[in-house]
């Protein structure tokens, strides 16, 4: 059988073993709706409680300050339009960045429609956004300052700690998309100082359909959803339990494992930029190799389109991402290495491959091998080349 | 096995026909950029009003790859006039179907097959009815067949 080598755990995550085991009695025997009185609800409401519990430990909560939501960008969508609109009174601003995730953008576009002014701080050349940029961006009618924490295509990790204590200084409220950075970094809100938080337990091996959106105390947000009064009346609806005890399970999987994590991820990934960077000319590493996440290398191929690689490596059962613009709907570059200031037909030829906790070194060593015979193939088909220029 | 693309594309895609180019081309015709994402470039050999050799040369996707193997095979025999004649729809049969977001790479091979007669009915003075209206070089928006570069 042909090796298969996923290099995609930005995507998402396969479910660890532990957790899909932690889930499964939840679905048809431990089945009770926490909200029921009896002993098979409480029991279920205790799993719930010892879920939130183990989420609010990977990130320095209180649990009282986590809200399960359907996915990160339910989070991102709730925290940045609610807190936008109730807040509409006292200025209609929020400034975010040019390297957020779609569910920040178009929550963002969803505003400017409604009569909101947003400001796209740009990124410098490494990928990472200037504080004094944010200063001068703020004004009396800032309410919302949301940044992401560590970017999904080029792994970069903002200093939110610093971002956070300037957008509170002037009084907005600071919200950060974690989606990338859980489980992959330390995380502490308290010493971060952020008001809102995103997260997904999809990317820490835990099930898909389940989210989270961290709001510290004393924080006022409208509710998402009116019904039940589950979450504590901000977002009714019977709880995804199976979904939410996974999340559990995956938090504090990662909690116990993080250092090694981050350690083991990181000298796969460098390995791997080594060998492709020794057996592979013209090349290109986009965004900084310092604060990035431990499993992200992005590299942009010269004189070849990456979708056309992509689908060579797929051929030989090799999973990645690219950013370039023949691979999505809309057929536009990624604006993540547009905002970064990488040519556009270098953006055609990128490729993002995130390691995890399943890849191994011969996964590597087999990638880096069919990378060479595909982009030489590539190469040696297309109509530009170094001889040629770009 | 789900796949994005049929097995007729991915055995044009994997196993191009006509890669290449030539050393005294009859005529050459270059369509789309690196910025758009894809670029052609096909070049022709002609007896007797007939292309005998066709080689390509492609910058791109998948399915531009495909398209560009599938075309330049098309051309291959066929008179000018015949050439003329074959439309983007021809080559997406030819194919049998693209991803429908993927159709504009099939309209980069017909116009670069295009490109390469007006280069070579330009070299011999020569008129194509089929022609009639092509400019290799007009419409800056045409020949980026829907790339859209707009960025925020």
């Amino acid at each position: 059988m042909k090796r298969q080598v996923y290099l995609d755990y930005s995507a998402t995550t396969p479910v660890k073993d532990e957790v899909l085991q932690a889930m499964l009695p939840y679905f048809s025997q431990n089945f009770g709706n926490p909200s029921s009185l009896y002993t098979i609800g409480q029991e279920s409401k205790q799993a719930l409680e010892d879920a939130r519990e183990r989420v609010a430990a990977l990130i320095g909560a209180s649990p009282r300050e986590i809200f399960f939501t359907s996915s990160g960008t339910e989070a991102d969508n709730w925290a940045v339009i609610e807190s936008a609109e109730s807040r509409a009174k006292k200025g209609k601003h929020i400034v975010t960045t040019k390297i957020e995730h779609h569910a920040l953008l178009h929550s963002c576009e969803y505003l400017e429609k409604n009569g909101f002014k947003v400001t796209y701080l740009d990124i410098d050349a490494e990928g990472f956004v200037d504080p004094a940029l944010l200063e001068r961006s703020l004004t009396d009618e800032t309410t919302l300052v949301s940044i992401m924490f560590a970017n999904n295509e080029i792994g970069t990790v903002q200093p939110i700690e610093e971002l956070a204590k300037i957008a509170k200084r002037r009084g907005a409220l600071f919200h950060t998309d974690a989606v990338q950075a859980l489980g992959n970094i330390p995380i502490d809100v308290r010493a971060l100082g952020v008001d809102m938080m995103s997260v997904s337990a999809h990317k820490i091996y835990g099930p898909k359909g389940i989210g989270a959106l961290y709001i510290r105390k004393g924080v006022t947000l409208p509710s998402l959803l009116h019904g039940g009064g589950q979450e504590n009346k901000k977002r009714a609806g019977t709880e995804n339990l199976t979904g939410i005890v996974g999340f559990g399970k995956a938090a504090e999987l990662s909690a116990r494992n993080l250092d090694t994590h981050i350690e083991r991820l990181t000298e796969l990934r460098d390995y791997f930029l080594g060998k492709i960077r020794e057996s592979i000319p013209d090349i290109l590493v986009n965004g900084s190799l310092a604060r990035r996440l431990p499993g992200n290398l992005n590299v942009t191929f010269k004189y070849i389109e990456g979708e056309a690689l992509l689908l060579l490596l797929d051929l030989d059962g090799i999973a990645v991402s690219t950013g370039s613009a023949c691979s999505s709907a809309s057929l536009t570059p990624s604006h993540v290495l547009t905002a970064l200031g990488v040519p556009v037909e270098m953006i055609h030829g990128s490729l993002r491959f995130t390691v995890g906790d399943f890849t191994t070194k011969e996964d590597i060593d087999y990638t880096v091998e069919c990378l060479v015979k595909n982009v030489e193939k590539l190469r040696n088909i297309s109509s530009v080349s170094k001889e040629k220029g770009w | 096995m789900a796949t994005l693309y049929n097995d007729k594309v991915i055995k044009h895609f994997t196993d191009p026909h006509n890669v290449g180019e030539m050393q005294n081309p009859d005529g050459e015709g270059t369509y789309g950029s690196p910025v758009c994402g894809d670029m052609m470039k096909i070049s022709i050999k002609v007896e007797n009003g007939v292309i005998v050799d066709a080689k390509f040369k492609t910058f791109g996707c998948g399915s531009a790859i495909a398209s560009s193997s599938v075309a330049t095979d098309m051309i291959k025999g066929k008179t000018i006039e015949e050439a003329l004649k074959i439309t983007n729809q021809d080559v997406l049969d030819e194919l049998g179907g693209l991803p429908a977001i993927k159709v504009h790479c099939s309209v980069l091979a017909d116009h670069a097959i295009r490109a390469a007669i007006y280069d070579y009915a330009q070299r011999n003075g020569k008129y194509y009815a089929g022609l009639e209206g092509f400019d290799p070089n007009a419409d800056e928006e045409d020949r980026n067949h829907g790339c859209d570069m707009e960025n925020r």
